[in-house]
């Protein structure tokens, strides 16, 4: 499945991509492939924002806004002014995790 | 003095025994499931019993382990690790279970618990590095939002390899070597797992439902004289129908057919079913609905916009909604919910007057 095209946030920049391979390791979306010992985007609009990879690449090629994808941490955001995160914790409004 | 009193270290029900280690005791975990651990996973899955069900961070031991074995990372979320638990069976392994404030991992990580710092700072506590002679760890793949490898390397010399999304493919994980098939390293959203969080979108809308309903019921039990009881009840019934209706279109039908339903868009799926579902209940109300065109109108706009609502709700259980995506459609969406929201409710007034002939 996949969701809007032509908004993630995922920017790459495969000069300074070392051919780690921890992209493809931490992507659930099967956004990367390897080729000639590099990661390449195969469909950015995959691509869900969770931020793996860039949290996990050491050389800086990877970069995104990441956050959550659940309308309802997104509303308390806006409403509260804070950042979009899951409410699960805070009680038993949050409905997303 | 309450606090003097020595209280022994109760043995968690889940746990069969312990085993000894360089560093002490460990509680050794079973791999079944009793019929406490079913129960709390069905309860865990409708409504708020989620919050704390929750196991002790620390170090766990499954079957035999020596010094040579797997260590896995889990969260403290009871569920989390009841299923890796389950799935280690006949596996001689470590389990660290890190403090998450009894969230699941991937929610955790997306939060902050399940982090580089917390993990880093368990496994010193349980003197991981005396446990164990290797020097590797496995962490969930959904953990990698929150652990970063290298630092945890740097800091404890040990190698983490993000394991496989779902805990049932451990073992062939493992038995490849530590490497993962596309498959195993891919999440995806099958109809059973939608079903399952339903309850979660249901059951919180349901509890603002009374609300609803006792606006709708005072609507039309309002008369000139007062509030009359048949008047509410019978002008109101149809709409509390299709109220339901309208949840069911957009946090039930909706998501279970999410696949099927056309567009990318949630606001656009959860409006299609809305109509869709209202179209199939609706003239089983006959005339109550279709005699006045005020509410005629009223209905047709509010009820597919609700279930356009609620449907935008279910993105926060998918696995593949990204925050991009779903600003773009509340961006859109709120101001049209208010406006619907709005128009119907001064299409109701105008039917309540004139009901009344003030005009």
């Amino acid at each position: 499945m996949k969701y809007l095209l032509n908004v993630t946030t995922l920017r790459y920049s495969s000069e300074k991509c070392a051919g780690c391979g921890r992209c493809l390791e931490v992507c659930p979306r099967g956004v990367f492939e390897m080729r000639d010992k590099r990661a390449t985007i195969t469909n950015t609009d995959l691509c869900m924002e969770c931020g793996a990879c860039a949290k996990n690449c050491d050389f800086g090629a990877l970069s995104v806004n990441a956050g959550v994808g659940c309308a309802a941490a997104i509303i308390t955001g806006l409403l509260t002014g804070s950042e979009p995160s899951c409410g699960c914790s805070d009680g038993d409004s949050g409905s997303c995790c | 003095m309450q606090t003097l009193k020595f209280v022994k270290k109760e043995v968690p029900y889940y746990c069969a025994g312990e085993i000894s280690t360089p560093v002490g005791k460990v509680f050794r975990v079973s791999s079944d499931w009793s019929r406490a651990d079913y129960w709390g996973m069905i309860k865990s899955r409708v409504g708020a019993f989620r919050m704390n069900y929750a196991v002790a961070p620390g170090l766990y031991a499954v079957g035999e382990p020596t010094k040579d074995s797997d260590i896995f990372v889990s969260a403290n979320y009871k569920l989390s690790f009841d299923i890796l638990r389950h799935e280690l069976k006949g596996l001689n392994a470590w389990v660290l279970v890190l403090d998450t404030k009894s969230i699941n991992v991937w929610c955790a990580a997306g939060k902050g618990t399940f982090s580089t710092n917390e993990l880093i700072s368990r496994m010193a506590a349980v003197k991981l590095d005396i446990v164990v002679t290797h020097r590797r760890i496995i962490v969930p793949q959904l953990g990698a939002v929150g652990v970063n490898a290298a630092e945890v390397q740097k800091k404890t010399g040990f190698r983490v390899f993000f394991g496989p999304v779902q805990a049932k493919d451990i073992p062939s994980y493992v038995k490849a070597g530590y490497k993962k098939t596309k498959d195993m390293s891919t999440i995806r959203f099958p109809i059973m797992d939608r079903i399952i969080l339903t309850p979660m979108e249901i059951n919180p809308a349901m509890k603002k439902f009374p609300w609803f309903a006792g606006a709708v019921l005072i609507l039309f039990g309002l008369q000139p004289s007062g509030i009359l009881f048949k008047s509410a009840w019978s002008g109101g019934m149809p709409f509390l129908a299709l109220g339901l209706n309208s949840v069911l279109a957009g946090a039930f039908l909706t998501p279970v057919l999410l696949p099927f339903v056309p567009f990318r868009s949630f606001a656009i799926k959860g409006w299609i079913i809305g109509l869709l579902s209202m179209s199939a209940v609706a003239p089983l109300f006959g005339p109550a609905v279709r005699g006045e065109v005020l509410l005629l109108v009223a209905s047709w706009l509010f009820f597919p916009a609700m279930s356009s609502y609620m449907a935008l709700q279910f993105t926060g259980s998918t696995t593949f909604t990204g925050m991009s995506g779903v600003k773009k459609e509340l961006k859109i969406g709120i101001p049209l919910y208010l406006s619907v929201a709005g128009i119907s409710l001064v299409l109701l007034m105008i039917y309540k007057i004139r009901e009344w002939g003030i005009l």
